[in-house]
């Protein structure tokens, strides 16, 4: 039978994705002094898994890093090997290369051979020095390996197909992960492996099934099973842990490979207390039995013991809550929101109609429609969330970046984060991570001091960089904060005299502060490959304002930076002031728009016969006609009798003519370039409650095309 | 919505094609002022009455502005206009053909709509040259049904001309 495996190459690229992300936020997380016997098990089982989707893909390069990787890392977890920093910084740069292997694969991106080639040198040095540390102590490695021997309590003899000498060395060495692995030649050309395990034969052919096809395999079960001294449980449990993907099974694992051993106990020796580890879970079961000795000492066995359970279930519930998701592609939530929004129309036209009912006679009627405005509410709300993630998945691209920055600038800087779990609509929160990329970096670069100025400064030699996320009246407030040297004002206000901007020296902070924003505003005396080349500030507050948001910034000198970044919940709802001119109505976007007002007749000007300006409290502002602009037959053509808006675009301001303001509310954006061409001076449509559709403003245009 | 568009939903359209002909294409037969005219049937998304639209300023005359279907956003063009036949009259029998273009969705009001006929490529005649009075590039011939003549459109290729100014051809 042949699959095709074309189908699935998709689902190996994303996860695989999400395993390297997995494992460098575990390798971040790892306390090198005194690593987490979990922890590197999970980091492992990361490794393990690319190595299996890897290489049942045929991606051979890929499999080979991870290959080394995975093997070095079982030195560490089984203690043969300490975990240094070395290690995790090497580490890191594997899954950094493992990425851009996958990238290779998935996008055909370049992949720098040197690099991965260097990586794996550099895996394979560390490799070799655990070598030569066993073989200067064989004698306890000899020992050691005895012991195991020991512990195992499942022997299985695998009598194999014919198959290649690579496959089976493949086959061997996988094997040899779950235990102690012999051969024997059965004839020829095929070969029997003996396996001495804690594992179960399940996990022999979950293994031998990645290179041969199960069914070739024959298992037969020795008898020589070495019953495990009770004191060796602990061993057992990691054994149970790191063969099987996830907890449940291995929770499993542990139950029956425990029961099996007392069952079996009772034909070889008196086992201590056979109730005992019937009766109890075997995590009890390890406690009690873990340390003889005295009472003390138990309740602080049994305590560790408990910490780990629960920790474990824990872990186990992580696991569960990933099963339960589901991949959809984006274009069916998005379908799904739209349907809601005419639904929500349709409702309100429903709730119109019958607005005008006798309420008396048809009390019945109003009662479920009533009913269904708040079922349609519900409803809409539980879509709308479907699009909504974490604002996690950005956050968590940043601790590795610190890291990196910090060391790079020999800067120490401890890296926190607020509000991890707060949503934000997933359009905005891809656009999001460059912006917040770019603050990140500045922060570390010209914020926070190097140690030394920090000292002489009072301050801790450790430098404090906060991203926090936290939902406020119906927008996201995202700040990126640092305790280092804060701006300066005199020298900001000195670079834009230099640059030629406007300032005075009357400004308020706020206002020089503003000035970074600036296209080519910097006030790095050194530019270097971080920052400082001034391009980046003015793209971030572009970003931002494209996103509907607005940044602010707070600075004290010698305390530090907040930038605060705020975001409206989603970009599929925009906050609108609707203008009426003739029988037409557009939407305005809120946040463009100042104040309104009428006009008397002495503070219209005209220019040349040709622009008019309106004076506003001493000020003269274009004043754009919504009527010449539209082509539209208006109710007024004198701006004294309709009424002006004040727009501001990036600090400039026009007065834009209309006949009157209908409201203030909030609308649902639709995309008119998806089924028509861009139409000047409108950025997108929305639906009216009545069924037919309004344009939206495009007000950078409008004040661009006056100009 | 219009009796017209009872009959004429896709359904229909596809239980007549089960029963046809393979080898013959299917034609969407409509009038625009005397003339009749006929586009391939599987263009046709849905077939609705004329209800207001949302003008834009500064299109072309022909272009009528957009309506609300079901959520997303839709231009409308009168062909009447396009084609300057009869004069555009907008009632309660008025037709827009909702068609669908390479995943782009257009509106095109029509005086009326026919039938669906199946027509052989026997009955497909090429179009005559026209000299410059009119423009053949958009036909793909006209076929003939007994005493009726339909001009046979290449909607697809009309749709997306730059003459109609649907598409933003410099984006692409």
């Amino acid at each position: 039978m042949t699959i095709d495996l074309g189908q699935f190459y998709q689902v190996f690229f994303d996860e695989a994705e999400e395993l390297l992300a997995e494992m460098e936020k575990l390798l971040l997380a790892v306390d090198v002094s005194e690593p987490d016997m979990e922890e590197l098990n999970a980091i492992f089982r990361t490794a393990h898994s690319i190595k299996g989707g890897a290489s049942t893909f045929g991606i051979a390069d890929m499999c080979d890093v991870t290959h080394i990787l995975e093997s070095l890392l079982d030195h560490i977890r089984k203690g043969e090997m300490t975990l240094t920093l070395e290690h995790v910084d090497a580490f890191l740069t594997a899954k950094d290369i493992l990425k851009m292997q996958l990238n290779g694969h998935k996008f055909g991106a370049a992949v720098d051979q040197d690099a991965v080639g260097d990586v794996r040198m550099l895996l394979q040095s560390f490799a070799q020095n655990t070598a030569i540390h066993i073989n200067a102590a064989p004698k306890l490695a000899k020992q050691v390996s005895q012991d195991d021997k020991l512990h195992y309590h499942h022997c299985f003899r695998v009598a194999l197909p014919k198959v290649s000498a690579t496959d089976l060395e493949a086959i061997s060495a996988e094997l040899g992960l779950l235990g102690h692995i012999a051969q024997e030649a059965i004839d020829h050309e095929r070969f029997a492996l003996v396996v001495e395990t804690n594992g179960v034969a399940d996990d022999i052919i979950a293994i031998c099934s990645f290179i041969l096809n199960p069914d070739d395999l024959t298992i037969t079960e020795l008898n020589n099973v070495v019953i495990p001294p009770p004191d060796e449980h602990e061993n057992e449990l990691g054994y149970g842990f790191f063969a099987p993907a996830d907890a449940a099974v291995a929770e499993s694992t542990i139950q029956t490979s425990a029961t099996t051993e007392t069952e079996l106990g009772y034909g070889f020796f008196e086992p201590n207390n056979p109730d005992f580890a019937l009766l109890r879970t075997p995590s009890e079961m390890m406690a009690g039995v873990e340390h003889k000795p005295s009472e003390h000492e138990l309740s602080i066995a049994e305590h560790k013991q408990h910490e780990k359970v629960a920790k474990r279930d824990a872990d186990k519930a992580a696991v569960n809550q990933e099963t339960t998701t589901i991949r959809v592609g984006i274009e069916k939530v998005d379908q799904l929101i739209n349907l809601i929004g005419e639904l929500v129309i349709t409702q309100a036209m429903l709730e119109q109609r019958t607005s005008t009912l006798d309420p008396l006679q048809h009390e019945r009627l109003l009662g479920s429609i009533g009913q269904l405005t708040r079922n349609t509410r519900d409803l809409q709300e539980a879509v709308m969330s479907i699009r909504m993630m974490p604002m996690d998945y950005v956050f968590s691209r940043f601790p590795r970046m610190v890291r990196d920055l910090a060391s790079k600038l020999n800067k120490k800087v401890e890296f926190v984060t607020y509000g991890a779990a707060t949503e934000l609509d997933k359009g905005l929160i891809e656009r999001i991570v460059d912006p917040l990329t770019h603050l990140v970096r500045n922060s570390i670069d010209h914020g926070i001091e190097t140690p030394e100025i920090r000292q002489l400064a009072g301050k801790n030699a450790t430098g404090r960089l906060a991203l926090s996320a936290a939902h406020q009246c119906g927008n996201i407030v995202i700040e990126v904060s640092d305790d280092g040297g804060g701006l300066n004002r005199d020298r900001i206000l000195a670079k834009a005299v230099e640059q030629g901007l406007a300032v005075s020296d009357s400004m308020t902070d706020a206002e020089v502060w503003q000035l970074i924003f600036a296209p080519g505003f910097s006030t790095a005396e050194v530019v270097t490959d971080v920052s400082g080349r001034g391009v980046g500030m003015d793209v971030v507050k572009r970003n931002i304002t494209n996103m509907g948001g607005v940044v602010d910034i707070r600075s004290a000198k010698g305390f530090g930076t907040t930038i605060v970044i705020s975001l409206p919940l989603t970009l599929a709802i925009l906050d609108g002031m609707s203008i009426r001119v003739g029988d037409e109505v557009y939407i305005l976007p809120l946040a463009y728009v100042v104040e309104s007002l009428q006009p008397v007749a002495e503070d219209v000007k005209e220019i040349s016969g040709k622009g008019k300006v309106v004076k506003v409290r001493d000020e003269y502002l274009t004043l754009i006609s919504m009527y010449e602009q539209f082509d539209i037959q208006p109710k007024f053509t004198d701006p004294c009798l309709g009424i002006i808006v004040i727009l501001e675009v990036d600090g400039k301001r026009a007065a834009l003519f209309v006949d009157e303001l209908v409201g203030q509310q909030q609308v649902v954006v639709k995309n008119i370039e998806s089924n028509y061409r861009k139409i000047q001076g409108v950025s997108g449509a929305t639906i009216l409650g009545d069924g037919g559709v309004a344009l939206i403003l495009d007000v950078s245009a409008l004040l661009r095309s006056t100009r | 919505m219009l009796q017209t568009s009872q009959s004429e939903n896709p359904p229909d359209i596809h239980s007549v094609k089960s029963t046809s002909d393979v080898a013959g294409n299917e034609f969407l037969a409509f009038t625009l002022g005397k003339e009749e005219y006929g586009i391939d049937i599987l263009k046709v998304q849905e077939i609705r009455g004329y209800e207001a639209v949302t003008r834009i300023a500064n299109a072309p005359e022909f272009l009528k502005g957009v309506i609300n279907l079901r959520g997303i956003i839709v231009p409308v063009v009168d062909m009447r206009i396009k084609f300057e036949l009869g004069t555009p009259t907008y009632d309660q029998f008025t037709v827009v053909i909702i068609l669908n273009i390479s995943g782009r969705v257009v509106g095109m009001v029509v005086d009326s709509v026919s039938d669906v006929t199946t027509l052989m490529p026997e009955q497909i005649k090429p179009s005559p040259e026209m000299g410059t009075s009119f423009n053949t590039e958009y036909l793909i011939g006209l076929g003939t049904l007994d005493e009726r003549m339909l001009i046979l459109v290449d909607i697809d290729k009309l749709m997306s001309s730059e003459e109609m100014g649907l598409v933003d051809h410099t984006a692409i």
